[in-house]
């Protein structure tokens, strides 16, 4: 009797764990799940121009310009894409740092080409 | 005049020859990227007056200009229309006249205008006509360049890359903005591979170009983004020197043995490299007007591989 209640316990206690490391596993998932995030570019910004990131978490930007080629620059991750009207280049890292890194248009756009720059917040 | 004690100047100098620094003192000096020297204008008046450093026969100094963004407005020069013509004066008045002169780039100000552009390349044209010595150099920057492939820079100023030679020294202008994407590109990488390999592993070899070949600060775009090619080619050659623009300031920068000295602007300073968070232009200072705007002269010898770096400003001279 006293055996089947503790075995009871016991088997609740498992059930308990086994629930929150499920849930710890599932928010560990989330947070770590690779992020896609679209950015489009058009005389002389970027949209978003602030992309919000987090450190250790793969993130692949699809990138495209609305107009003219462009160019996606984030010398901080050693990372740049073209990015060309009517096509979608995908571009993959990690971010292993946190801060706040410039990003910036590395194709001479025209006028405005030289504040054509945004922010990857890394957190 | 040019010699006016109210100059801004300082000599970053490999051979002046009142403090004994030889190649290497200069090397390391360089490597530090520091200021050596706050004097007068020693630099180039040693030529001026003939003294030792000018007597030998292949001794000669050219002066080097950058970065007039003629067509540019904006409050952080006021004077955006004198300036050039304030430096071009300056140039006029040294007392003795360079052997020849060099522009690195950003002769203009960029325009989305292709007409505006060819007006604005044509203007800059006329009045640096009015520089007494004929001789003279240009190339293209970015502002130039890169919206037509070089296309209305060519049609004013020929080719964008070429080499010439001069008293002993072999000079090679590569173009790294006619590409918009900041390349010099394979096809302009294999004929400086090929200049190259016709000079001697000795030859005295100075580099012209607008933008740095190393990675200065690529988060303000102030790189090259194939330059590391061009230094790798430049690196058996054991005295090579690169004189650049873009930056608006002077900076001083090794990769190995191959020193890098960017030059001042003639429109608006730029700040010191991740500085600040943006590359905005430093504000006009009215208390001191022309701040941070300069030529600069530059000082050969034949006995020694550094180079005499003076800096004058711009307006110091009564035109």
């Amino acid at each position: 009797m006293s055996m089947n209640i503790v075995d009871k316990k016991r088997r609740l206690l498992m059930s308990g764990c086994a629930a929150l490391g499920l849930g710890t596993l599932a928010v560990a998932a989330a947070q770590s799940k690779e992020r896609v995030i679209k950015v489009t570019a058009k005389r002389f910004d970027f949209s978003p121009s602030v992309i919000p990131l987090k450190r250790g978490v793969p993130v692949t930007l699809e990138l495209t310009s609305l107009d003219i080629p462009m160019g996606f620059n984030a010398p901080d991750f050693g990372v740049r894409a073209d990015m060309l009207p009517g096509k979608v280049a995908k571009l993959r890292f990690v971010p292993d740092k946190a801060g706040e890194f410039t990003f910036y248009c590395d194709i001479f756009c025209g006028s405005g080409h030289e504040s054509m720059s945004g922010s990857l917040v890394v957190t | 005049m040019g010699n006016d004690s109210n100059n801004d100047t300082n000599n970053f100098n490999g051979n002046d020859k009142g403090s004994d620094i030889d190649r290497r003192s200069f090397l390391r000096l360089a490597g530090l990227g520091g200021v050596i020297f706050a004097s007068g204008l020693s630099g180039w008046a040693g030529a001026a007056e003939g003294g030792a450093a000018a007597n030998a026969a292949d001794d000669f100094f050219f002066v080097q200009l950058s970065d007039s963004h003629w067509g540019f407005e904006g409050d952080v020069n006021p004077d955006a229309k004198g300036t050039l013509k304030k430096a071009v004066a300056t140039v006029n008045a040294l007392e003795q006249l360079p052997d020849f002169i060099v522009f690195t780039g950003d002769l203009t100000h960029t325009t989305d205008d292709p007409r505006e552009r060819r007006q604005r390349l044509k203007e800059f044209k006329e009045i640096v006509s009015a520089l007494k010595v004929k001789t003279i150099y240009f190339m293209p920057g970015e502002h130039d360049a890169a919206l037509d492939n070089g296309k209305a820079y060519q049609e004013f100023f020929g080719k964008t890359n070429y080499t010439f030679d001069h008293k002993g020294v072999h000079f090679i202008v590569l173009d790294n903005v006619s590409d918009p994407a900041a390349r010099i590109g394979d096809q302009q990488l294999a004929w400086l591979a090929a200049d190259l390999q016709r000079q001697p592993a000795d030859a005295r070899i100075v580099v012209f170009t607008h933008r740095p070949l190393f990675d200065l600060y690529p988060q303000w775009d102030w790189a090259t983004r194939d330059g590391a090619r061009a230094v790798e080619l430049l690196m058996p050659h054991a005295n090579v020197t690169v004189f650049y623009g873009h930056i608006h300031q002077e900076n001083h920068h090794m990769t190995g043995h191959i020193a890098h000295h960017s030059a001042k602007s003639l429109i608006f300073p730029l700040p010191a490299p991740g500085s600040q968070p943006k590359r905005s232009p430093l504000p006009w200072d009215s208390a001191h007007p022309y701040q941070g705007l300069g030529v600069r002269t530059v000082q050969t010898s034949a006995r020694e591989s550094g180079y005499a770096i003076t800096e004058l400003a711009v307006g110091a001279v009564k035109s």
